[in-house]
């Protein structure tokens, strides 16, 4: 199957539970147009869209399996491997762009050691370079989670970044805790935007 | 006038009980919510508690005698550079004054409590606005005409009682009771409004094809297109946040016009908040009977759905936007049959831009002449402006159409940051392109920006200065363009593909001059041979680039040099020696540790380490980092 090579990534979902998908599937039943909502619903729930979950709905909607791989794919929103429990988002519009944003994500990479659209290695991280967060007239903006962090250089926003991860680990999480993140990533994320 | 009885006509379900002493109004945008509107707005909840002066009411449900106050988060008003902004409104001994204070934090909060509100003398040194006092930032809005933006950053977007005692829903009454379809359409043709999404089509006229055209079942659809995606552009968003309902007003007399009983608003599933309000609107419009079936008591019926977009450029153009709707890929199909003949599915459809559609309620409260009266010669009314990139007041800005570029980027903008040279502006985003200085007296008209190579747009303008390089600006818009291209048309796909690739290597240092004839020759062919709007202005921002500034492309492959210093691989960085006093600000700002020196000694750059990053440049106060 094409979706299990290109999703290759994606690791087995043991015990995947059906039961949110089976509600949403209900919830849309008999009406026009829902394969992206369904999707958008099934990110809301599991925080990526589960090889699973798209089987299941290809079968619910009897549309082809490639058909519903195509439009996940097609759209950026949709995230087809687990993220990380926090969303580092760094501003690409255009006024970002002329005020210094790629210099605000090549210093955030390089601290983090990954790239855009990557996780770091304990979950912790996920780092996204996005169009345009709206906050113009701050440029060059970040946001970490719901937070937006503007007018920045790129020390500052490597120091928000840092900042960020010693006060989320102070404040009791278990950040850096190889154990902890695995159980973090078979819980929902619960903090979509959408 | 039978009929004309039996509507109602819609008036505020709770009415004001009182005029509190004080009204605080806080920016609560987008703009305004990332600077932090929220922790402004529970600090003052905070502040006037703690003052024991002023009680805080909602004047529609408490009454108010005397000594109270109210705080309302409002909608964007423009001046996003300036944000939070905060309006307090008092009145004292009969007189009642408004002044704006700008960039607020909730540390300034206590002082505004206490000196201002309590003891009723304003904190000069954080005004921005004022009629009392003129700032320069007044100019931000002398030049402005605000018809799209009449009640954003004035009305509260999440009450719909707010809408309505500015007379809200009052057009979409007079159009049930005084208008035919027919007559609805002559008026906004008479108007002269065009499409603000960029496309420029008569709106009138759209309606006349749509209303029109015949549906075997009927059925019918009129659809908003709030996929707002050009980066730069946020007007759309900010009407759908600070006044949804007007939106709303528009597409119901737009679908009474054409004969749709069924509507979709499709935003951007980026715009959370945007999303947020349309949906607490919606569910308020359709208590009070202003959305849903029988509309006022009339038997005009009209079902709005909001469907969020997933997160892709090209579903902005129309045909493909419908296909998202139905659950389908984004792409774009071949027109004709033209959405109004044959489009979602496949029944008669018409399509507006958020921005168009504000403008419908306000042209047909006022009459089509007070909108043709604005504007310049075809192009009439006012454009909503997305300012940004290097200008002083960075902001939306709707100004009537006919002003020039100058005047909107150096009145209402107030120059560049830093009063560094103008170097150009980019117009219309990724299908647009940049216009330098000599054009700047250029008016805002869709016809005279088309023949210049750029284009109204959707209306970002983004100012650059010097530090800024054209043709990595120009590397920016395709590869916008490069990564949206739906990969219908191999004339887009590929070919945006190989320009963006003869650009890259351009910024790096590897160009040849065949690559300029190269890019021309591409550009030639995606434009003519991709189907939709995308491919078919994605090359816009390369070639007015080479138009307008071929020395840079030419310096940056002949001579291996970017005047800006913005392309990493043709800039080299050192420090002169006899400004530098060894603060270390340099040394501690670079990330990759090349530069060396002790403290209070000359330091010194190892090139063979340095990124070129230009983090050192930034930092030093001194103008001992040099590049080249």
């Amino acid at each position: 199957m094409s979706i299990g090579q290109s999703a290759g990534s994606a690791p087995a979902q043991e015990g995947f539970d059906a039961a949110p998908l089976e509600e949403l599937l209900v919830k849309y039943q008999g009406q026009k147009g829902t394969l992206i909502p369904l999707l958008q619903g099934t990110q809301a729930v599991y925080g990526f869209v589960p090889r699973e979950a798209m089987t299941r709905i290809a079968e619910a909607l009897r549309e082809p399996l490639s058909q519903v791989y195509g439009v996940a794919t097609f759209y950026a929103q949709f995230r087809l491997v687990p993220r990380g429990r926090n969303v580092v988002r760094v501003c690409h519009g255009t006024a970002c762009h002329v005020s210094g944003a790629p210099l605000i994500s090549q210093e955030v990479e390089r601290h983090l050691g990954i790239r855009n659209g990557e996780n770091t290695e304990d979950m912790f991280f996920t780092l996204e370079d996005v169009a345009c967060l709206g906050a113009c007239g701050m440029a060059p903006v970040m946001m970490i989670n719901d937070r937006t962090y503007g007018k920045l250089t790129p020390d500052k926003a490597v120091a928000a970044v840092k900042e960020f991860r010693s006060k989320t680990e102070g404040g009791g999480q278990n950040g850096g805790d190889p154990a902890a993140s695995a159980d973090a990533e078979a819980t929902p994320a619960t903090e979509e935007e959408a | 006038m039978g009929v004309a009885e039996t509507i109602r006509r819609p008036v505020a379900g709770r009415p004001r009980r009182g005029t509190p002493d004080v009204e605080i109004g806080i920016c609560m945008g987008t703009g305004g919510v990332a600077a932090g509107g929220d922790d402004v707005f529970a600090a003052f909840q905070q502040g006037l508690k703690a003052s024991g002066v002023y009680g805080v009411v909602k004047p529609r449900e408490d009454t108010c005698e005397g000594g109270c106050a109210s705080i309302t988060g409002t909608g964007c008003r423009g001046m996003c550079a300036m944000d939070v902004l905060v309006d307090v409104t008092t009145r004292t001994g009969g007189q009642q004054r408004t002044v704006t204070y700008g960039t607020v934090t909730p540390a300034m909060v206590d002082k505004i409590v206490a000196d201002h509100i309590v003891g009723g003398e304003p904190v000069h040194k954080w005004i921005v606005l004022s009629e009392e006092e003129p700032t320069s930032h007044n100019e931000f809005y002398q030049y402005q005409d605000r018809l799209v933006l009449r009640d954003c950053g004035r009305i509260d977007p999440e009450d719909i009682d707010d809408y309505l005692d500015e007379g809200g829903y009052q057009a979409l009454y007079k159009v049930l009771t005084e208008m035919s379809p027919v007559q609805v359409q002559e008026e906004i043709l008479a108007s002269g409004l065009r499409g603000r999404g960029g496309a420029g089509f008569p709106t009138g006229l759209k309606w006349k094809f749509a209303a029109e055209a015949s549906s075997p079942d009927g059925q019918k659809y009129f659809i908003c297109n709030g996929d707002e995606g050009d980066p730069g552009a946020f007007m759309d968003r900010s009407v759908l946040e600070g006044d949804p309902h007007t939106v709303f007003e528009g597409m119901a007399i737009g679908s009474y016009s054409i004969g749709a009983s069924e509507g979709y608003i499709y935003v951007r599933a980026e715009y959370p908040l945007a999303i947020k309000r349309l949906k607490i609107a919606l569910i308020q419009a359709e208590e009070r009977g202003l959305l849903g079936d029988n509309i006022m008591g009339s038997d005009f019926s009209f079902h709005l759905k909001i469907k969020e977009g997933a997160g892709a450029f090209v579903c902005g153009e129309e045909t493909a936007l419908m296909q998202s709707i139905e659950g389908k890929r984004g792409m774009p199909r071949l027109r004709p049959p033209f959405p109004a003949v044959s489009g979602l599915w496949a029944r008669p459809t018409n399509i507006n831009n958020v921005e168009t559609l504000a403008c419908v309620p306000w042209i047909i409260t006022h009459g089509a002449a007070a909108f043709s009266g604005r504007g310049f010669e075809k192009s009439k009314g006012t454009k909503v402006f997305a300012l940004t990139g290097k200008v002083k007041r960075s902001g939306l800005a709707e100004v009537p159409m006919g002003l020039t570029l100058r005047d909107v980027i150096f009145k209402i903008g107030g120059g560049i940051k830093n009063d560094k040279p103008f170097k150009a502006v980019q117009m219309g985003g990724p299908s647009g392109g940049c216009l330098p200085e000599s054009l700047l007296d250029t008016k805002v008209d869709y016809e005279e920006l088309n023949r210049t190579g750029a284009i109204v747009g959707s209306g970002g303008m983004v100012v650059l200065d010097a530090d800024n390089c054209i043709v990595d600006t120009a590397l920016y818009f395709l590869k916008f363009t490069q990564a949206e291209s739906c990969g219908k048309c191999v004339p887009c796909r590929v070919g945006t593909m190989r320009m963006l690739e003869i650009l890259a290597r351009i910024c790096e240092g590897e160009g040849v001059p065949e690559d300029i004839p190269l890019l021309e020759d591409l550009a030639a062919n995606i434009k003519a041979g991709s189907l939709c709007a995308l491919g078919g202005t994605a090359p816009n921002p390369v070639l007015t680039s080479l138009k307008y500034f071929l020395e840079e492309f030419e310096e940056h492959i002949h001579d291996k040099k970017c005047r800006a210093g913005a392309c990493a691989a043709l800039t080299t960085y050192w420090i002169e020696a006899e400004n530098c006093n060894g603060c270390r600000a340099c040394a501690r700002a670079c990330p990759v540790d090349a530069i060396s020196g002790e403290k209070k000694e000359v330091h010194v750059i190892d090139a063979d380490a340095c990124i070129r990053c230009g983090a050192c440049y930034e930092k030093c106060r001194f103008d001992a980092v040099r590049r080249q």
